[in-house]
């Protein structure tokens, strides 16, 4: 399952989607907005996507891990809007029988969604703004 | 033949607009639109990677030749997670 939206996610809840009579591991990557970046305080972040096209890429993804790894079940929720230091921004989910598929899957997922899906975080500092560039 | 063009983060602000519909003679390739709306928007020739672009949807080449109704998009470096 793919999610673009404004609304939060419950971990629990998509972890418990997620879960098969097969699965033996479930692995969550949680990426959160830091209240600090390089020393300043963070007041809000903005994220915007390409959502049409942020779906398609991630439902690739999805199916790019599904056939690299040994997995059961993939949901990528993705937030957009504005958000504040202490808010979720993105839930990855695998399910495996084993743990080790479902880590490689995890790191795997974030990794590319960093590199290839159309979203963008914008920072806003009380004196200025900033759009984030990931480190190539 | 009509297209139209998506902006996005840094580029829409550079802009001033989300999306804007542009004119194009036909066999226009998209290298030649993005050195059009380079000239129309002299801040987006400030960047020193070159502007990824999608089509409809699809990360796109600098060679594909638009087609009428064809829905392209600046992409500034992508940053989600």
């Amino acid at each position: 399952m793919i999610i673009i939206s404004r609304n939060d996610f419950s971990v629990g809840d998509v972890l418990s989607k997620i879960r098969t009579s097969k699965t033996g591991a479930i692995v969550s990557f949680v990426g959160v907005v830091r209240g600090e970046e390089k020393g300043k305080k963070l007041v809000k972040m903005e994220i915007e996507a390409y959502e049409e096209m942020a779906e398609k890429e991630l439902i690739k993804l999805k199916d790019h891990a599904l056939k690299k790894f040994d997995v059961q079940e993939i949901i990528i929720w993705h937030r957009v809007g504005t958000l504040f230091p202490g808010d979720n921004i993105v839930l990855i989910a695998v399910s495996s029988a084993h743990r080790k598929d479902a880590f490689a899957a995890t790191q795997f997922l974030i990794d590319e969604l960093k590199k290839v899906v159309p979203l963008w975080k914008k920072e806003v500092y009380e004196d200025g703004e900033e759009w984030v560039e990931e480190k190539k | 033949m009509k297209v139209k063009i998506k902006f996005f983060a840094s580029y829409r602000e550079i802009v001033g607009k989300h999306e804007i519909t542009m004119d194009l003679k036909q066999g226009t390739k998209l290298s030649d639109l993005i050195e059009d709306l380079k000239c129309r928007y002299p801040r987006l020739q400030g960047f020193t990677d070159p502007i990824v672009t999608s089509v409809n949807k699809k990360y796109a080449r600098d060679d594909v030749i638009l087609n009428d109704g064809d829905e392209i998009a600046l992409l500034p470096p992508v940053s989600g997670g």
